[in-house]
């Protein structure tokens, strides 16, 4: 890619715009309030993770706010049963844009030693998720360093490119399952995608 | 656990009359064993509460003995007394697929969720229990997860939620369709 | 939108048309993601105003199958399942679960096994009851609580840290024993906590005990009187802040307990403030306890595990020299056999009588394992205590009760 003057690029790549998309994300990083889910054993960590040893307020993770309305990481710490699902998609739901959301655990990551008839094998059935931490359940120093590849990634967006072209319709988990929800948030024109459900024909 | 010799005797001279004295023993752990039917289920919790002294229950549970049996479920509940520092066991063998015994929920209320649990995980019914629904499992589960015909993996186990989830979407997309007919 | 996996009861919301300001009721749901309810529980509520007209329990958030996996898995492989019921105390589950499948087998563990199991158990009731001081109060909202029993709970985790190689869910306890010896580093971590605990705990009395706030909030709130505790099944702390003296480390001894010196504190009123003072006290008293168990470890010596060759994993040097522990390696792990029978194992777990009924076949297949959780038997008796106070109220008894849902639903 030849290099584009100022005058000649879209707005959106322009030097402006990557300025500011730069300015955004590190207000966002800087400043993500967690959800703490703290379903099973996975929550003991994380409570300690916000004790005074591993302090997640360091990372500007203060406020844990126990309402997804005021909150932007979603953590699901611990074993998701079938029973649960549905709060947790509920909770997901409320959450405004933008969100991010973090398996803690490998429990929330595949459903972890219980391969059983009650238990979700792997939040990403139901959510779209940005980073998992493995661990059972893995130490609070695993997950501020999983917190700080998110920040790495939040860094990356591109949230002007967004708001003037529009958020595309998927969210990339990075598993090649691919979500499409229908309550996000959308802050332009194009109507979302209908739903598939991930476990579809093809798992028969 | 603390069931000797004190505690046969006083667990028989209480069941005089209810049970016969062959069916109380001993188990593999040295607990005090009352074998009892469906029946006389009741007459012999009651008996043990009141004459024997066993003011607590501590465990209500059921074991699926196989799916071919004829005597398919076998109840187990286990008693203990504060005052004489001992335990007592009661076993319950009962008939065919879908066995009924008397609750015990009116003599040690302390039973009501164990009862529920044998009946969500095992398909137990308690006659008489003031609110028997599931526990464990969610209203509209129809099966009983820990019969042993029932595989460990489950069967459809997201069948519920992909209920809700569904009905959930179709009713976001007929909204956003009204809301694209503006 | 009704949803039909948590729906509330028909007939539950009650209505007086004669009185319309008066008649009606609220019904809210506490619902499985609240920051009160200490893990995934939901109450459906009915509220007169502020007063609580019905409260009803719904658990089975995190009912994981356990007792399922058991018979899938097998005995031996079923340790680490037991760590993440009670979680906040991983080793005294394992103990207990050890317990019923000595019984079983007729393994008896060695003396050193015996002082080891003890002290790790007692460490493990002092991190339970410093999650209950830490959650409870931060719920009611003394916020400084939580930090300052975290910051003890750490120096827990380190130790067992060092000493296990996980700092929860540790799965340290093998049928025979322990799983291996401790060195001089963590005993010295160990004296050097257990030395300077007892003037924690009289740090946090200091905040709490005399504290107005806290009085207020938890005097006279739930009340269980003993009849009620005993009817329903309540145990542990409740038990004995209700002024029944039971405790099965006393009456029922286990693990050696009755050659230690310890007292069992005993409430009068039952209510919260006497079921926080009883915990406080236990925790000074399993202090004491550890403190004797670390002494004793200097006089007795010997094996940690048992030798029996039917249950226990030879030590791994063995198995590459000699035929003999190969095979009964092999024959451990993959086709461990307990005795045909049943037997019941129980320890008094920081909540209550944490029990385990192990039926067994003489097949490798474990015919039936029941977990005995202390916390499903706190949970029902919340309407019991809660019905008819104040909706606030209901933060003080759920903290008080103190059941952590990984056992309660299993």
């Amino acid at each position: 890619m030849g290099s584009v003057g100022l005058n000649e690029a879209p707005f959106s790549e322009s030097f402006t715009a990557t300025r500011l998309d730069w300015v955004v994300n590190w207000a966002r990083k800087n400043s993500l309030w967690p959800m703490p889910l703290g379903l099973s054993c996975c929550g003991i960590e994380l409570m300690a993770m916000f004790g005074p040893k591993f302090d997640l307020a360091r990372f500007g993770a203060e406020a844990a706010r126990f309402t997804p309305r005021q909150c932007d990481l979603l953590v699901v710490a611990g074993t998701l049963t079938w029973k649960m699902a549905q709060a947790v998609r509920l909770v997901y739901d409320q959450m405004p844009e933008p969100k991010w959301v973090m398996s803690m655990g490998v429990c929330a990551s595949t459903g972890g030693m219980y391969d059983t008839y009650s238990v979700v094998q792997g939040i990403d059935t139901i959510l779209p998720v940005d980073v998992y931490v493995p661990g059972c359940p893995p130490r609070p120093d695993a997950v501020i360093d999983s917190i700080i590849k998110l920040q790495t990634r939040i860094q990356r967006e591109t949230p002007i490119k967004d708001l003037v072209e529009g958020i595309p319709d998927y969210h990339d988990t990075g598993t090649g399952r691919e979500l499409r929800q229908p309550n996000r948030v959308v802050m332009h024109k194009k109507k979302p995608q209908l739903p598939t459900s991930p476990i579809g024909e093809d798992s028969k | 656990m603390t069931s000797d010799m004190n505690t046969a005797v006083r667990v028989t001279a209480s069941l005089d009359g209810i049970v016969d004295a062959a069916a109380i023993g001993t188990d593999h752990d040295g607990m005090v064993r009352v074998t009892a039917t469906p029946a006389d289920l009741h007459a012999v919790c009651a008996a043990l509460k009141g004459a024997a002294g066993f003011e607590a229950n501590t465990l209500v549970t059921a074991r699926d003995h196989g799916a071919g049996e004829a005597q398919r479920f076998e109840l187990f509940y286990q008693f203990l007394s504060y005052e004489h520092a001992d335990r007592v066991r009661v076993r319950v063998m009962t008939e065919g697929d879908d066995p009924e015994v008397d609750t015990i929920t009116d003599l040690w209320p302390g039973t009501s969720f164990s009862e529920r649990e044998c009946w969500d995980l095992m398909g137990v019914r308690f006659g008489g229990h003031p609110d028997l629904r599931r526990l464990m499992m969610p209203e509209g589960f129809d099966h009983h997860p820990l019969r042993k015909d029932f595989p460990h993996i489950g069967i459809e186990p997201d069948r519920l939620y992909r209920q809700w989830d569904e009905a959930r979407r179709a009713e976001f997309e007929a909204s956003e369709a009204a809301k694209g007919a503006h | 939108m009704e949803s039909k996996i948590i729906e509330y009861r028909p007939g539950f919301a009650q209505s007086d048309a004669d009185d319309p300001i008066h008649g009606e009721t609220l019904p809210i749901n506490m619902g499985p993601q609240h920051p009160a309810t200490h893990g995934v529980l939901r109450l459906a509520v009915e509220l007169d105003g502020e007063t609580l007209a019905s409260v009803q329990p719904d658990v089975g958030f995190l009912h994981r199958g356990k007792e399922k996996a058991c018979e899938s898995l097998g005995w031996a492989k079923f340790f680490p399942h037991t760590d993440r019921l009670d979680y906040v105390q991983p080793l005294m589950n394992n103990v207990g679960y050890a317990i019923a499948l000595e019984k079983l087998a007729g393994v008896e563990v060695p003396e050193r096994g015996q002082v080891l199991r003890v002290l790790l158990m007692e460490v493990s009731r002092i991190a339970a009851h410093l999650i209950y001081l830490g959650t409870s109060a931060i719920d009611l909202g003394a916020i400084s609580m939580f930090f300052y029993t975290f910051k003890e709970r750490e120096n827990i985790y380190s130790i067992l840290d060092a000493y296990t190689g996980h700092r929860m869910n540790n799965t340290y306890v093998r049928i025979g024993g322990v799983y291996a010896d401790v060195d001089e580093n963590v005993t010295g971590m160990l004296r050097e906590f257990l030395e300077q605990f007892e003037a924690r705990v009289d740090e946090f009395e200091g905040l709490l005990t005399g504290n107005r706030i806290w009085y207020d909030r938890n005097r006279d709130v739930g009340v269980i009187t003993a009849e009620e505790a005993k009817a329903w099944s309540l145990t542990g702390p409740i038990l004995r802040g209700s002024g029944v003296e039971w405790d099965i480390r006393k009456q029922e001894p286990y693990s050696g307990y009755e050659t230690y010196d310890f007292d069992i504190p005993v409430g009068t009123v039952g209510d919260c403030y006497d079921r926080y003072l009883v915990r406080v006290e236990e925790m000074r008293q399993s202090c004491r306890i550890a403190l004797q168990a670390l002494d004793r470890l200097d006089t007795v010596k010997g094996d940690v595990l048992a030798e029996d060759r039917r249950f226990v994993l030879p030590p791994r040097a063995d198995v590459q020299a000699s035929m003999e522990e190969l095979i009964h390696q092999f024959k451990i792990v993959t086709d461990l056999r307990l005795p045909k029978g049943e037997a019941y194992g129980c320890v008094e777990a920081a909540k209550g009588e944490l029990g385990f009924l192990a039926i067994s076949d003489g097949t490798s297949e474990p015919a039936r394992l029941h977990i005995r959780a202390p916390g499903l038997m706190n949970v029902q008796a919340i309407p019991l205590i809660a019905e008819g106070r104040l909706l606030s109220d209901i933060v003080a008894i759920i903290g008080s009760l103190d059941f952590v849902m990984g056992e309660v639903d299993r």
